[in-house]
């Protein structure tokens, strides 16, 4: 159906696509975590209430996730050359990715969290659990399924940005349905980036709900 | 509760030793003038008021009251779960109400706690359960699960160590939650209304084995509940509180006898107050004597009039068998007062109690 150097392109389009996706994934969870364990913490019945921080890091991610993906994408461009020294290619783009996705992936976290029975923090603490005991010894354990079902909507949310990424410089597989499929009207690309997209989504999404289901021990 | 003595855990090392002395001189617990005020919209509130308990060493403290009247704040407030807002409250005379967070948080090692909701980990075994307060205070793995082994074998559920508490019946993950709560070595159990989520039989053995492990592991026990009956199973000692503020407290047998406040009566004559129409009465209580005895007969015989029985039950007291009957009597002053002065030679308990 197609030559070579076609099957290629989408094969280079399915890898920078996945890499973007996970390495942006990591990355946001690195940021994202810290500030949804914050957010849970310092709540005003958290653990180590905190009203100012609380209050400061819940308008930064309000802020932030309102801003839609490709205006953030071009508003932080001086930024991502600062970092990464160029504004085109996966690792450019990895970089409005995470800015975009940690503060999603914090209103996961943060709900995730919530979700632990507040009477087993209690418990914890009645057995003199520190702060920093209660959430790396309950929280995150207790909350562990919930937390990898939200990895995986995560994921799959960071992967329909980086399909976006591709109008403004990105790469993968949402950069050849924009300049093939749409720009140079080869429909047959366009429909195969999609059906791609479609399957790599779906993996991602049984992946996750196996695995939750794997970790969850409150089923018998 | 089976188990060979070598499997009990040893007695906490720093632990000062317990003898019948301590028992009477020191309390392990001693709440003085304890408050705790919530700020309302408009007005605050007080949970607790002018609160002031002494907790025995080896005691089985029972603390009742109906839902609201603040007995869950107290026992929380024993180990700070809860902030008092005023008073004190001293574990072996230490005020935990000013500890700094760490020497707080070691105090709340020797204090174990068990949940109506028994509060495990989810995404942990019963075996993971019971090692977690030692992995908080970095006992060794293998050491802590060791500890754990013996813990579980001690509460009965040597069999479903490796059991997820989803797997678990409410019985069994109490037995895993005390099994945890004693992992530290604790001199202070407290149990917050920790068999009213139990069926009957299973309050009887979650009740039986708080009594065993304060037998033998001489660990005294704080026990929240809102029914007499686990009062009069397992305590020593009892704290009735209403709205807030300890209205009668003292040995069980004593308020069984002698219920001074209004709350102390309607505990240990529920029923028998909903159905009386108002007016004098007398209380008959029967202990371990006179219940072999034909006490009504031979009150009716000797002093030649009848009485009225209006209620009457029995109860087991710490595994005693006590009787109680609410009489009316005879009208006449003279009838009355030989029944009255025939109580007083035997020894009977009667007394007068005015219904309204």
């Amino acid at each position: 159906m197609f030559d070579q150097q076609t099957v290629e392109m989408l094969l280079v389009g399915v890898w920078d696509t996945l890499y973007m996706t996970v390495v942006a994934t990591f990355f946001s969870y690195v940021f994202g975590m810290v500030m949804g364990v914050t957010l849970v913490i310092c709540r005003k019945d958290g653990i180590r209430p905190n009203a100012l921080v609380y209050g400061v890091l819940d308008v930064v991610v309000n802020l932030t996730r309102s801003f839609p993906f490709l205006i953030l994408m071009i508003a932080v461009i001086p930024f991502t050359r600062f970092l990464v020294g160029t504004t085109i290619g996966n690792n450019a783009t990895v970089v409005p990715l995470v800015l975009a996705a940690a503060p999603f992936v914090a209103r996961l976290v943060e709900s995730s969290l919530l979700e632990v029975d507040h009477g087993v923090v209690e418990a914890a603490q009645s057995m003199g659990a520190s702060t920093w005991q209660i959430i790396s010894k309950v929280l995150l354990p207790e909350a562990r399924p919930s937390l990898i079902n939200g990895s995986a909507v995560s994921a799959i949310t960071i992967l329909g940005y980086s399909a976006m990424s591709g109008a403004v410089g990105g790469g993968g597989l949402g950069k050849l349905a924009i300049m093939y499929g749409y720009n140079r009207y080869q429909t047959d690309i366009m429909i195969i980036t999609v059906v791609l997209l479609i399957v790599i989504v779906q993996a991602f999404q049984s992946f996750g709900n196996w695995a939750t289901r794997r970790s969850d021990k409150r089923t018998p | 509760m089976t188990h060979s003595p070598d499997t009990r855990p040893s007695p906490h090392s720093d632990s000062p030793p317990v003898s019948p002395a301590d028992t009477a001189r020191s309390p392990i617990i001693s709440i003085r003038g304890l408050e705790k005020r919530f700020s309302g919209a408009h007005t605050d509130i007080f949970a607790l008021r002018g609160i002031d308990l002494d907790i025995g060493r080896g005691d089985i403290f029972g603390i009742i009251g109906k839902s609201g009247a603040g007995k869950s704040t107290l026992v929380r407030c024993i180990n700070m779960l809860e902030r008092p807002t005023g008073g004190q409250v001293l574990f072996e005379g230490q005020d935990l109400c000013i500890l700094p967070d760490a020497a707080l948080r070691e105090a709340r090692r020797s204090m174990g706690m068990i949940f109506q909701q028994f509060n495990l980990l989810m995404q942990r075994t019963a075996l993971q359960n019971v090692c977690f307060p030692l992995e908080l205070t970095g006992v060794k793995s293998a050491a802590a699960t060791q500890r754990a082994r013996e813990l579980l074998e001690l509460v009965g559920l040597a069999s479903r160590m490796d059991s997820y508490p989803s797997q678990l019946s409410g019985g069994q993950k109490q037995r895993v939650a005390i099994a945890r709560a004693l992992a530290t070595n604790p001199r202070v159990l407290l149990c917050d209304e920790a068999t009213s989520a139990l069926d009957p039989a299973t309050t009887d053995s979650i009740l039986a084995l708080i009594k065993d492990i304060n037998a033998q592991l001489g660990i005294t026990a704080v026990v929240i509940t809102h029914e007499m009956s686990v009062i009069e199973k397992i305590c020593s000692h009892v704290a009735i509180i209403s709205k807030g503020v300890i209205v009668e407290h003292g040995l069980v047998e004593d308020i069984f006898f002698h219920p001074q406040s209004e709350a102390a009566r309607r505990l240990v004559l529920p029923e028998a107050l909903q159905n009386l129409p108002a007016g004098t009465y007398h209380r008959l209580i029967f202990n371990g004597r006179s219940s072999f005895e034909p006490v009504i007969s031979n009150i009716v015989l000797e002093c030649g009039c009848p009485v009225n029985i209006m209620y009457a039950d029995t109860r087991d007291i710490n595994g005693e068998a006590f009787g109680q009957m609410v009489l009316q009597l005879p009208e006449q002053e003279a009838a009355r007062a030989r029944i009255l002065a025939y109580a007083k030679a035997h020894s009977i308990l009667l007394e007068e109690m005015r219904h309204v």
